[in-house]
């Protein structure tokens, strides 16, 4: 007898939900007996200002730990400047969107480093548990916080299993104009999607590429050609407690 | 059996006007932290971005555990028939309803933008467990205040009953609902257990009886009359220690399940075992004072039946139940959170370190008032409703 | 319900205030912030009168389309409504909201109405960098050209607003 899983169930249904959706941007032809031609549509193309995000992207990234060093900070610096939020040496209060994590295997001392950030995941616990909905995830799947609705209980704090939120714990002012954040509300890393609804590359992989080790890849993971999927296509990945089931858009490479 | 009478709380003594004096310098203490609270932003407060929930909401959750077993006195007199108890149904759904209120003005009080009251009441996540609390605590007010009124108006009290049930009924859901807004977190291994609802149940008899009990009491001596003989006293004595056993109950399978488990063997540890701030309040405020000494106290024969006895171990469970909130609470997220389970894991963002945490004076006002507006909405409604069965003269 | 009850609400409140305000003008007690056009622009997104009644549903209009379906248009944007009206003091920087004078906090102060927007908002433009030029001028002049077309065109924009 076969086993039945709720959970399988569950993820072929929105498989299925996105495949609908997806189905509206990509034109098939069906050539003959089992052969298909798919064209997509050109996936660098930058979406027009006016046009909502739709379903047909997934946007992820890919995190190389051999590549990134421990000495290097570039992304968490360019995030920092790019959204406006600063260490004051006040660890417990000040926000961190990203943050340079180090693990240590106590058996023997091997360590390793790399970014932590939102993980962007298919099903985010945070907006789960979020009374109002300012948790949400967009349809590209880019998980913000909606700070016009943001009643600042901190339960999405709670629920998250990365600890990738800070709440704002002081009044604010001369924030960036493209990263409103303020007292009271809770806040992540957005994957600077200001940048990419016009087409460019989150702050932080930009900087890594530039001044750090190259060891962040952005990309559509919906699109099979994108290099973000051709590296997960090809090498072993792995997401943060992949065991919870949330499934990250963020991967991590040789971790 | 002879009609129950009911009267307002009229001819008191001094005593009275003084609780209600030391309630209202408490609110207003409390309101003055919200607005220092308000304007400086939470860095005021010991919560921080690891300790998101702090004191406020150890007070808030404990009053709002407590607003539902308050019901208790009115449950066991229309749902278990027994009558003994219907003197004290009316003041048991009050207790109910203004805990209930103490309890929320508090969470909403704390918020990052409690301006923004409106949106938390317009804009619904159906997901959010927080989200149907809301209409749980809602429907709560407008069953009891159907209860209510069924007990109080004229020739309705043929509704008494089925109103009760609903009552009783919806009270379990309530606290199902309050556990679950920490059991259902799979995020920390503190919590992420259908058995803290359960738990939380067996913990909301204790704490309602226990604000039952002592309010009775105070009323009486207040009033200057005799509203529970010695029957009621004993009744009460049995159900303290009946209810507190099944606290206790569940509190041993919630840590026996937990520590059989190696995955969560650490969080045990931290909790039962490290002898830091959460082991201490756990085994001297929770067990030792909320439980093992009221327990022993109302059991020993020879002080048991006295009223005395009766209000002393109801004052030690309240605050015992207030540790167990904090345990829970505090001890839960103090203990880091593994991203990476069988690693060592440092960051700049306190990644695997315990969370400190202090209660600020602010908070603590805040949380205190909630008992606080509790009281004094009911002494208030007390004062100018019958809500209180007449009992006779003292002395 | 809840929602409707709320819009109820607004709408007893929104009531009071105009009602205070009229009265107010009636004593002539308190005079009404001036409004001049900013330095660089010849008119705004719509007339004075409809940007009065309906700024804020063009905004929360906008806000919404921006969080959530990443539309980042900017004409009705709130960055491209701090560009523009800037206020600026003695040494030519543009001031902030905390500062009465500032353009948005003149108005909402008189009109006794809180603002919202700059909890989390910046309130002047950026100093450097492109966006801190006024941008979109030539739909504005568009929007001239023939400005009862242009309320048309507002009204089909901000009947998404009600939903």
């Amino acid at each position: 007898m076969s086993k039945f899983s709720l959970k399988d169930a569950y993820i072929d249904k929105a498989r299925r939900d996105f495949l609908k959706k997806a189905g509206a941007g990509v034109a098939t032809t069906v050539l003959g007996a089992g052969i298909t031609l798919m064209a997509y549509p050109d996936p660098a193309a930058a979406r027009k200002p006016d046009e909502p995000v739709d379903a047909s992207k997934r946007w992820g990234l890919l995190i190389d730990a051999n590549k990134c060093k421990e000495d290097c900070n570039a992304c968490v610096t360019a995030c920092s400047q790019e959204n406006g939020w600063k260490l004051d040496g006040d660890p417990r209060h000040d926000s961190q969107w990203i943050r340079k994590l180090t693990i240590k295997n106590p058996q023997g001392g091997f360590t390793q480093s790399f970014p932590v950030m939102c993980q962007h995941c298919t099903n985010p616990p945070c907006t789960d548990v979020c009374p109002t909905g300012a948790s949400f995830k967009r349809a590209d799947g880019i998980v913000l916080v909606d700070k016009h609705i943001c009643i600042g209980c901190r339960y999405c704090m709670m629920a998250c299993p990365y600890k990738a939120r800070s709440f704002i714990h002081q009044p604010l002012e001369d924030q960036k104009p493209h990263a409103p954040r303020g007292k009271g509300t809770v806040e992540a890393c957005t994957l600077c999607v200001h940048r990419v609804d016009r087409g460019d590359q989150p702050a932080c992989v930009e900087r890594c590429s530039k001044d750090g080790n190259g060891a962040l890849i952005f990309g559509d993971l919906n699109d099979p050609n994108s290099e973000i999927s051709k590296q997960i296509a090809t090498y072993p990945t792995r997401q943060i407690r992949a065991d919870l089931g949330v499934d990250p858009g963020v991967r991590y490479k040789n971790l | 059996m002879a009609r129950t009478v009911y009267m307002k709380l009229q001819n008191h003594t001094g005593y009275f006007d003084i609780l209600i004096l030391l309630h209202v310098a408490v609110i207003a203490v409390g309101m003055g932290s919200v607005y220092y609270m308000e304007h400086f932003g939470h860095i005021v407060t010991g919560m921080s971005n690891q300790i998101v929930w702090g004191t406020p909401h150890v007070f808030a959750i404990f009053l709002i555990i407590a607003a539902s077993g308050a019901l208790n006195v009115a449950s066991i007199s229309s749902v278990f028939s027994k009558y003994g108890y219907k003197p004290y149904a009316r003041l048991s759904g009050l207790l109910a309803l203004s805990l209930l209120a103490g309890g929320l003005a508090v969470l909403v009080l704390d918020l990052g933008r409690p301006d923004r009251l409106m949106v938390a009441m317009t804009k619904y996540n159906f997901k959010s467990i927080f989200a149907w609390n809301i209409y749980l605590y809602s429907g709560f007010m407008v069953i009891v205040l159907a209860y209510l009124f069924t007990m109080m108006a004229k020739k309705m009290d043929k509704y008494t009953k089925i109103a009760g049930y609903a009552a009783f009924a919806w009270r379990l859901i309530l606290t199902t609902g309050t556990g679950s807004i920490f059991g259902f977190l799979m995020a920390r291994e503190a919590y992420d257990s259908a058995l803290l609802a359960p738990l939380f149940i067996a913990s909301s008899f204790v704490y309602g009886l226990a604000f039952t009990v002592l309010v009775l009491i105070t009323v009486c001596h207040t009033s200057q009359r005799s509203m529970m003989n010695e029957d009621m006293v004993r009744n009460f004595r049995g159900l303290l220690i009946i209810f507190m056993a099944a606290v206790l109950y569940f509190t041993a399978i919630f840590h026996l399940t937990n520590m059989y488990s190696a995955e969560h063997a650490g969080v045990e540890w931290f909790i039962l075992a490290s002898g830091n701030v959460y082991s201490l309040i756990f085994w001297i405020g929770q067990i030792l004072i909320g439980s093992v000494i009221p327990m022993a106290m109302l059991a020993w024969p020879k002080i048991g039946g006295k009223r005395q006895t009766l209000s002393i171990a109801s004052v030690l469970m309240l605050i015992g139940g207030i540790a167990q909130v904090y345990v829970i609470l505090i001890g839960g997220q103090a203990y880091p959170m593994v991203l990476f389970p069988g690693m060592e894991v440092t960051s700049s963002f306190q990644d695997g370190m315990v969370g400190t945490y202090t209660p600020s004076l602010p908070e603590i006002a805040l949380g205190v008032s909630g008992i606080s507006i509790a009281m004094l909405l009911s002494g208030f409604i007390m004062r100018v409703m019958p809500f209180l069965p007449r009992g006779d003269r003292m002395g | 319900m809840l929602a409707r009850f709320a819009k109820i609400l607004m709408v007893l409140v929104w009531a009071s205030t105009s009602a205070l305000i009229a009265q107010a003008e009636d004593a002539g007690r308190v005079a009404a912030p001036q409004y001049t056009l900013p330095e660089n622009a010849k008119s705004c997104v719509a007339d004075t009168a409809f940007m009065r009644r309906n700024h804020m549903n063009m905004l929360k209009h906008q806000r919404d389309e921006t969080m959530h379906k990443g539309i980042r248009t900017k004409k009705y944007s709130l960055k491209n409504c701090i560009n523009c009206h800037v206020t600026k003091d003695e040494a030519g920087k543009p001031i902030k909201v905390s500062n009465p004078k500032h353009f948005c906090a003149a108005c909402h102060e008189y009109a006794a109405v809180k603002l919202d927007c700059f909890e989390c908002h910046r309130s002047t433009p950026m100093e450097t960098g492109k966006s801190a030029q006024i941008p979109d001028i030539p739909e504005h002049t568009g929007l001239l050209a023939d400005n009862s077309s242009a309320v048309k065109q507002l009204g089909e924009y901000l009947k998404g607003v009600k939903q």
